[in-house]
């Protein structure tokens, strides 16, 4: 078997990106502190809630309550998670059409994290030559010092991010005590440890391979892409021109000698590629590691600027503009996923606006179906099932309507206080009445009348329901 | 180190396997990542751990039964005490942990202690016990009432009594109730057959339907009006002056709509129901109408349980 002589498991090539400045650093760097201010400070956020937590987000599962600042979402309104889910998808496709990989090179949590970790990397070991020198050295006391230092950074960030997603489905002050006095619940330890073990190993260690092994939406997204999609993209006719790349060399200095020549743009000082967190070259054209992170074009740019020729040799565009045509960003495609953004957002927003402060559904009781008392009425029982929404107690009055002839019978409880949050299921016993020759009214249906006395506003809510009786209504 | 990588790429030679089958056939090769074949051993590891934590393998006549156990308290059946057992760990171990000292067992056994200590008066008061007397009866009495009186208490028209409509053989209160269920019932009606001559059977008959509005008011019944209320039927020893029955003897209220021993609103003649009328008249009921005593299979907590849930099954008076 001397022929198979490839590997068919490829051992992982350690990256070391180089650090850049510009604009789309800065982008990045802008949208990571805005990220981490939010992820990390939202769960201690408080929030005035009457009878119910006061943390602004709280995620409560044995209470089956999620809290969202003024929202207060019931298991019946899980729908709404499902209806954010699809908004968060169809933005994703939105956006991804539009202008490629935004999410994966500015948003997503493995981009953010991975590039918080390989800031305290460079804060420790220093720049991208430093930490290759690093690495070959021998393990003595400097390498001990600085892997060490990296790596238990590396697990404090982990650790409190691992807490902090605690913190979304707890009460976090009680968390953060209960979890040093060793009180907290088990699941709190698990979901802190597996979080702390995840994001250690993925933004220090799995890195750049979570995009191009795990990630299935790395390799779905090509499909979104087209001729006008806005991809990070190297110009290489003005880069490479007749001659190919060529380093600044003798009479190859200024743009001008180098265009004489047939050489192009691009200098080869290879600064693209060594600031690329995937450890691609950008200039071999889109590649499906690329995350769009764009520092490739601050790297580029920073060169051009010194060399004072101008910026773009690597930019954002996209294979029409690149080709010399015209980028068309209105295209049916933009347009239809526009159009169902727009709408699903709507109806969630719709939804959310127009919820009732308490439901109510009413079954009948169908064993039996009715009975006929001594005076010869009929009397059909129902089951309502009452649901406060709210964290304030609510005041419903029950009635009926329909027959002038029947009775609702709900041993007092025909005005009910229900307390914050609470469901309760009360019976009704309607009765239709017979005339002196034992004769009822023949009534089919019934509806139930549930007005709101106290608590908050909202409409009556109306339930008609079937009323049973024999055949010949005696 | 990337510019290797990368000059490979540059290269742009397309990497195979290296075999070639049937002379020109051949695989790209994708490395995978050495961690994720290093995952996969792991994985294979893992999995002979695994048939040993959890229970799997028969050895013998028994089994692997794994590591760890599981205790948790389960209330006895018969007694209604609660005692700690321990099991090996298994999910169905874990879940019973679980449920043992889980938010809603912990109110329920609150709401039993209220419900044990409370009289019926404070039960049907309050909302919450009754809320609970319901959810909890309705168990109760699907376990121990349901064989006879059906699943909604409806009963079987002729049999056993309705328990949803407000008519109560023996008493709609709840000492009634009470009663009813810790000792039982026993229907009695003497058997009128050698008392009662045949057109005396029928005038009585006769009479009893009017009562409830089944018959008109007529010569016949006029005279078994006189046997009702006189010493030859004497039949108001039992069913009163009134004809609205004695509870205290479980004699039915004939002048209201429900029967409970022959089902007359399901006969459709005249005739007919004046024949089962007179059927019973003639038979009486003995040992036919039992409900049996309770107190030696409920506990009293289970007793008051039921005795609220079938009250408020049909309302009672």
């Amino acid at each position: 078997m001397s022929e198979e002589t490839a590997q068919l498991y490829q051992k992982r090539i350690q990256i070391y990106p180089r650090s850049v400045k510009g604009r789309f650093r800065n982008l990045k760097t802008g949208a990571l502190i805005l990220a981490y201010v939010i992820y990390y400070l939202l769960p201690w956020l408080r929030w005035d809630r009457p009878n119910a937590p006061d943390q602004a987000i709280l995620y409560d599962l044995p209470g089956r309550h999620f809290y969202i600042f003024g929202l207060t979402i019931q298991v019946q309104d899980i729908f709404w998670l499902a209806g954010a889910l699809i908004i968060f998808a169809i933005l994703l496709f939105f956006v991804t059409g539009l202008a490629g990989r935004v999410w994966c090179g500015y948003f997503c949590f493995q981009t953010l994290w991975t590039d918080l970790f390989m800031m305290v990397e460079q804060w420790m070991q220093g720049e991208r030559p430093a930490r290759m020198r690093l690495d070959r050295g021998p393990w003595n006391r400097e390498k001990i010092v600085k892997k060490g230092g990296t790596y238990g950074l590396w697990l404090l960030i982990a650790f409190w991010t691992g807490l902090t997603f605690t913190m979304y489905w707890v009460d976090a002050p009680t968390l953060v005590t209960d979890f040093i006095l060793g009180r907290a619940p088990y699941p709190a330890y698990f979901t802190t440890f597996f979080l702390t073990a995840t994001t250690f190993v993925m933004a220090g260690l799995a890195r750049e391979q979570v995009c191009t092994y795990m990630c299935p939406y790395a390799r779905f997204q090509s499909a979104m892409f087209d001729h006008d999609t806005l991809i990070v993209s190297y110009d290489k006719q003005r880069g490479e021109s007749a001659q190919g790349r060529t380093k600044l060399g003798k009479g190859l200095k200024s743009r001008e000698e180098r265009q004489v020549a047939g050489v192009g743009d691009c200098i080869d000082c290879g600064y693209c590629v060594q600031v690329c967190p995937v450890g691609i070259d950008i200039r071999n054209g889109l590649q499906y590691q690329c995350i769009s992170c764009a520092l490739c074009i601050d790297a580029c740019d920073t060169i051009m600027d010194n060399l004072k020729w101008p910026r773009g040799l690597i930019r954002y565009t996209s294979e029409n503009a690149l080709n010399g045509r015209q980028t068309r960003l209105l295209k049916p495609k933009t347009i239809g996923y526009g159009v169902i953004l727009m709408a699903a957002i709507m109806i969630l927003t719709w939804s959310i606006l127009t919820r009732t402060s308490y439901t109510a559904t009413i079954e009948q009781v169908r064993q039996p179906l009715y009975s006929q008392l001594t005076d010869g009425s009929i009397r059909n029982v129902y089951e309502i099932k009452l649901n406060n929404k709210l964290t304030a107690p609510i005041t419903l009055r029950i009635g009926i309507e329909g027959s002038s002839s029947a009775i609702l019978d709900m041993d007092g409880m025909e005005q009910i206080t229900l307390e914050p949050q609470e469901r309760v299921k009360v019976p009704a016993r309607v009765q239709v009445a017979a005339d002196p020759t034992g004769v009822s009214e023949h009534v089919r249906t019934i509806t139930f009348v549930i007005t709101l006395l106290e608590g908050a506003t909202s409409e009556p809510i109306r339930r008609e329901v079937p009323f049973s009786m024999p055949e010949n209504g005696q | 180190m990337n510019e290797n990588m990368n000059e490979k790429q540059s290269a742009g030679a397309v990497q195979t396997t290296g075999h070639a089958w049937d002379g020109d056939l051949q695989e790209y090769n994708n490395p995978l990542p050495r961690w994720w074949l290093w995952c996969f051993y792991g994985t294979a590891v893992f999995s002979v751990l695994y048939w040993f934590i959890y229970p799997s393998w028969p050895v013998g006549q028994t089994w692997l039964k794994g590591f760890g156990s599981v205790s948790y308290t389960i209330s006895d059946k018969a007694t209604g005490k609660e005692k700690e057992q321990e099991y090996r760990w298994n999910t169905r171990s874990l879940l019973l942990e679980d449920l043992s000292d889980a938010a809603n067992n912990t109110q329920r056994k609150e709401m039993m202690a209220k419900v044990r200590t409370a009289d019926y008066d404070q039960i049907l008061k309050d909302r919450k016990m009754m809320e609970f007397v319901r959810s909890v009866g309705k168990g109760l009495f699907g376990d121990n009432c349901a064989a006879c009186h059906g699943r909604g208490g409806q009963g079987v028209a002729g049999m056993y009594p309705n328990l949803t409509d407000d008519d109560w053989l023996w008493g709609g209160g709840m000492n009634q109730i009470h009663q009813t269920l810790v000792e039982g019932r026993n229907g009695f009606m003497p058997a009128f057959g050698t008392v009662l001559k045949p057109e005396q059977m029928d005038d009585v008959a006769e009479y009893v339907l009017t009562l409830s509005g089944e018959a008109r008011p007529g010569e016949a019944s006029e005279r078994g009006k006189e046997i009702f209320h006189g010493q030859v039927g004497g039949c108001y020893y039992c069913h009163g002056a009134d004809a609205k029955g004695v509870q205290s003897q479980g004699a039915a209220n004939l002048t209201d709509r429900i029967w409970t021993v022959v089902d007359l609103p399901a006969l459709k003649t005249p005739q007919d129901k004046k024949t089962a009328l007179k059927n019973l008249i003639t038979t009486g009921v003995n040992n036919t109408r039992i409900m049996p005593a309770w107190k030696d299979r409920l506990s009293p907590t289970d007793v008051k349980l039921l005795a609220v849930y079938v009250r408020q099954l049909g309302g009672a008076k």
